[in-house]
Order: C-alpha cells, then sequence, then structure tokens
C-alpha cells in the first residue's frame, strides 16, 4: 500500500504539487491523468524521491520513504519512462540487467531473470539480447524498458507516460501487454498518462489532476456519473459519456446465460465495442465465447444500451 | 577505415619504420636536395632512438593531460564543481594560449634543462581540447538516459561510472587525439632545452643549412602524427562499443 500523506511540492513561488493525499491500494493499477503542468509527473517522481517533496510525506507498506538513501528506495521501485531511457551503449540484455546487478545478484541469476523477460515480452533471446537500442523499434525499446522496470521484481512500479511514443496500433498492444503483467504478478502499478482513454482502459481508480491539486481519485465509472469537479466532468468528456462508461465493462461481465443468433463476440471486448459490432451486424444480440472460443453466453442490445444510461 | 586506407596506412608505417632503421638506404632520395657533398642523411644521432624518445615524450605527457583534464571535466560538471567552471577553464585557455616556447623559457629556469621543461609545456598546451571535450561529451548525455540512471537507483558514483563516462568516452576520445596529434609537432622545441627528440634533427639542418636534415625530421614527425590519430581511431572502434554508432 502506498499512503501519500499532505504532500506539497513548491518551486519559489510556483506551487507545482499542492496538498496531495491518496491512498493506493497493493495489487491494483492507479492512472493519473491531466493536462500538461498539472503536477502529475512531479507526483509520480516524488514517491521514488526523483523530486524530493517540500512537505508531506509517502509511505510505502507502513514505512516513510524517507528513512532509506533515495538510490536505495529506487531500486526496490520499478521506473519506466518513454523508450529514450534506455541506455544507448548497452545492449538490451544488460540494460534489463541494470537494477539485478545494481542489487548484487549473481552472474546466472541475472542472466535468467534476463531470458525469462525477454520472453515474457515476446523478444527472441537469442535474437535481442546482444541488440542495441537503437537497432530496435519504438515497441520493442518500449517493452525493454518496462522489461528493465520490472527485472528486480518490485512491487510497485510507477510509469511516466509510458506509451507517450507509440503509434495507435502498438499502442494498444502495449498496454493490452501491461494489463496481463499486472494481472499475473500483482504489481502496485502507478502510471502518469494526458491521455483520458489510457487513463480509463488502464486504471482501477483514477487520479485526476489539474493546477497542482487532486480533483478526484476514483472508480472510472464514478468519474463519469459523479464527476467531483466541472473540471472532471469536462476531462471526461460530454458528449460520449455513454460510450465511455460502456468501454469499462467488458461482454464476459455481463454476459446472460443461453446462446442466440447473431455475430460471436469476444469475452473480453468491451461493450462498447459489441455496440458498434451490432450495429454494424445490424443484429439485437451477440454471443459471447471465452478465451478457449466456446460459447459462454450472450448480451443483447437493450441490455447494453440500459448499461449506457447509467452514466446520466 | 576502408580496406584501402588501412593498407595505406599500413604502407606509410613500413615506409617510416624502413626509414628509421635503415636511414641510409634512402640518402640516394634525399642527396638531391644538398650542394658541396654534404651528408643527405642526418649523422649526429640515430633516427630511431630520437624518433621514439620524442614519441615517449609525447605519449607523457598526453597521459598526464588527460588524467588532469579528466578529472578537471568531471569536477566542473558536478554540482559540487559547477561554481568552478569558470576558473578551470580560464586556466586550461591559458595553458593553450601561452606559446610552449615561453613557457619552456619560464621552466628551464625552474627545473633545469632537458625534458622536464619540455613535459611541462606539452603538458599545459594538451589540456584544453580534451578538458573541453570531456564537459562537451558529458553535457550531451540525454537527459531521459540520465533520468532512467537515477530512476533505477544508481547512485552519483555508478551513474558516472556505468552512464555518463561511457556515453562521452567517444568524445573525450576526440579530444586526447587532438591533443596529442598538436603535441607530436609542439615537441619538436623541446630540443631547444636539450630534451632528446626529432626536433634536433630539425635544428641540427638549419643551423648547418642543410635541407635534407629539416625535411627528415619534418616528414618523420608529420607521418609519426598521422599514424598516431588513425592509429587510435582504429583502437576505439575496435574496443570502445559507442564509437561505433
Amino acid at each position: 500500500m502506498i499512503q501519500i500523506d499532505k504532500l506539497c511540492k513548491r518551486y519559489g513561488e510556483s506551487t507545482v504539487v499542492d496538498d496531495v493525499s491518496m491512498v493506493i491500494e497493493p495489487r491494483t493499477m492507479t492512472t493519473i491523468v491531466g493536462t500538461s503542468g498539472s503536477g502529475k509527473s512531479t507526483l509520480l517522481r516524488m514517491i521514488n524521491r526523483l523530486v524530493e517533496p517540500t512537505s508531506g510525506r509517502v509511505l510505502l507498506d507502513g514505512n516513510d520513504t524517507t528513512a532509506e538513501p533515495a538510490y536505495l528506495l529506487r531500486r526496490r521501485i520499478g521506473y519506466a519512462i518513454q523508450g529514450l531511457g534506455l541506455f544507448p551503449h548497452r545492449t538490451v540484455a544488460d540494460n534489463i540487467a541494470t537494477v539485478p546487478r545494481l542489487l548484487g545478484w549473481s552472474a546466472e541469476r541475472v542472466s535468467a531473470r534476463v531470458t525469462e523477460l525477454l520472453e515474457l515480452f515476446q523478444l527472441d533471446p537469442g535474437l535481442y539480447a546482444a541488440k542495441y537500442p537503437h537497432e530496435l523499434s519504438g515497441g520493442q525499446q518500449q517493452r525493454v524498458g518496462v522489461a528493465r522496470a520490472l527485472a528486480a521484481k518490485p512491487n510497485v512500479l510507477l510509469m511516466d507516460e509510458p506509451f507517450g511514443a507509440l503509434d495507435p496500433i502498438i499502442r494498444t498492444k502495449a498496454q493490452d501487454d501491461l494489463l496481463g503483467i499486472q494481472r499475473r504478478f500483482g504489481t502496485t502499478i502507478i502510471l502518469v498518462t494526458h491521455d483520458i482513454d489510457e487513463a480509463f482502459r488502464l486504471g482501477d481508480r483514477v487520479a485526476v489532476m489539474s493546477q497542482g491539486r487532486l480533483l478526484q481519485h476514483d472508480r472510472p465509472a464514478a468519474l463519469l456519473t459523479q464527476p467531483a469537479d466541472p473540471f472532471v466532468a469536462q476531462l471526461t468528456g460530454s458528449g460520449d459519456k455513454s460510450l465511455k462508461l460502456l468501454s469499462l465493462t467488458t461482454a464476459g461481465e455481463v454476459a446472460d446465460q443461453g446462446i442466440v443468433t447473431g455475430p460471436n463476440v469476444s469475452w473480453s471486448m468491451s461493450l462498447r465495442n459489441v455496440l458498434a459490432e451490432l450495429v454494424w451486424c445490424g443484429a439485437a444480440a451477440a454471443t459471447v465465447v471465452g478465451p478457449d472460443g466456446d460459447p459462454i453466453g450472450h448480451v443483447t442490445l437493450a441490455s447494453i444500451l440500459a448499461r449506457g444510461r447509467q452514466a446520466r | 577505415m576502408s580496406r584501402s586506407a588501412l593498407v595505406a596506412r599500413l604502407a606509410i608505417l613500413g615506409l617510416l619504420v624502413a626509414f628509421l632503421v635503415a636511414p641510409q638506404a634512402f640518402a640516394p632520395v634525399f642527396a638531391p636536395l644538398n650542394e658541396y657533398g654534404a651528408p643527405a642523411i642526418y649523422d649526429q644521432g640515430d633516427l630511431l632512438e630520437l624518433a621514439l624518445s620524442h614519441l615517449w615524450l609525447v605519449l607523457i605527457a598526453a597521459a598526464a593531460s588527460t588524467v588532469v583534464a579528466v578529472a578537471l571535466g568531471i569536477f566542473v560538471t558536478r554540482p559540487a564543481g559547477a561554481q568552478f567552471l569558470p576558473l578551470s577553464r580560464t586556466l586550461v585557455n591559458v595553458g593553450q594560449t601561452f606559446p610552449p616556447v615561453a613557457v619552456l623559457a619560464v621552466a628551464v629556469p625552474l627545473v633545469g634543462f632537458g625534458q622536464a621543461p619540455t613535459l611541462i609545456a606539452l603538458f599545459a598546451y594538451g589540456l584544453l581540447p580534451i578538458f573541453e571535450n570531456t564537459i562537451a561529451g558529458l553535457e550531451s548525455c540525454p537527459p531521459p538516459v540520465l533520468e532512467a540512471a537515477d530512476g533505477l537507483g544508481m547512485n552519483a558514483w555508478q551513474r558516472l561510472r556505468q552512464v555518463e563516462l561511457p556515453l562521452a568516452v567517444p568524445l573525450i576520445m576526440e579530444g586526447v587525439r587532438l591533443s596529442l596529434v598538436i603535441n607530436v609537432g609542439t615537441a619538436t622545441i623541446g630540443s631547444t632545452v636539450a630534451a632528446r627528440g626529432l626536433g634536433e634533427v630539425i635544428i641540427a639542418g638549419l643551423l648547418s643549412n642543410n635541407a635534407a636534415f629539416v625535411l627528415q625530421g619534418g616528414l618523420v614527425t608529420a607521418l609519426m602524427a598521422i599514424l598516431l590519430y588513425d592509429g587510435m581511431r582504429l583502437l576505439e572502434q575496435r574496443y570502445l562499443p559507442t564509437s561505433r554508432n
């Protein structure tokens, strides 16, 4: 658990982060969203003390983060930024091995971990371990960056616009991979983004920041249905609120028993996409198929529309 | 370096070594420069020994310049040393602008004749390129890379050792090479204060109006500078991964 307690950061006269308090539950993904200059990156960097707070404190599992030297704290917290942060003079394997080596792992353990991570991120170790970052595509660099952040198995992973430099298709894939990793390892992830759709898609909870203040920190659906501030309402969108709400639920979560005639949709597809599919096919219901391809139930157009109306 | 360029360098090296080992074999080449039967090949000392002593002098001075300039460059780019940057820059600039001959004139009364005053002059003269390139190299590290180094938990020393210096090395080596080449030429003036070197050959030629001597001293010095520069670059490309990209 991460407790952020009345955290402030001032540079001279200007207050960048203004009295932010929040609690981040373990094994969840929290996204911090806001416009540029909202203080979201500064807030993130105060967690691993890349920025030292002016006042307030951060507790990691109950322990004050200032209790040990900052560089030791940072070795326990994963940190990933845009692909540009890779060390250009080190191979992919050596980049990933950075923190384990700082922690003094044995050579065998380091190389086993590097191989494991490369495979996890679908990078063939034989092909990619010895490559240099400039020989990789943007998407591959980004995966190496996340692999490097996870190398020493941190409980907490901080990510600052990790997908900012990716094109939309690779970006969606990277987001899916991150969700998979979060579920698999139960890492507590805090991700900063300026993209509200990304924040909604990834976050179990979304924190909205503006001008250094934390406006709301809640479940994505609550942000849509009960915005605490006009800025939150504006950011979450007024026109397509119902569609955003539908995009937060997957077909598998709401499927009813029984199979119907209509298109097949995947259990992991969001209701927003199911709706689009139904509109496209001119059907009134769709059969939901599970991960192994077997039908597990159905959703109807009427039930989707009913869910979307909750946004009012 | 391309294959043909490499072959050309090896040919030059072979020619240089051949001349230094058996200079008399080249007498017919230099004889037309002199009249009245003056010696065509330097005969007041062993050319090979002079060349090696010359090279040795330059290498020692460059090693000392490198250690001091790199250390100073690192110091003034740390937060604690930043305020010393203008002062250091001024001192190093003076080392470059103060003519080496004048340094010799000042150094001889203090340390006597021989290699010592020459080493001082070469050391001071060679600082500037290495110092400036060290600073440029350290300051050219991309900010996101430095942020990642901090974010992953490197302390200041580890960040310098593992990230900043490796990234700065190509530029630092560029400075070292430049400094070496300048000093191979500059070291010839050491002979005016009795340091053993190729300057002896040139000075002997000037004193006895022997153009062949002057040309021999000058050519050997120039070839040494060229080979040293290219040889170092080859070594860098071979052993430093950052120089290849």
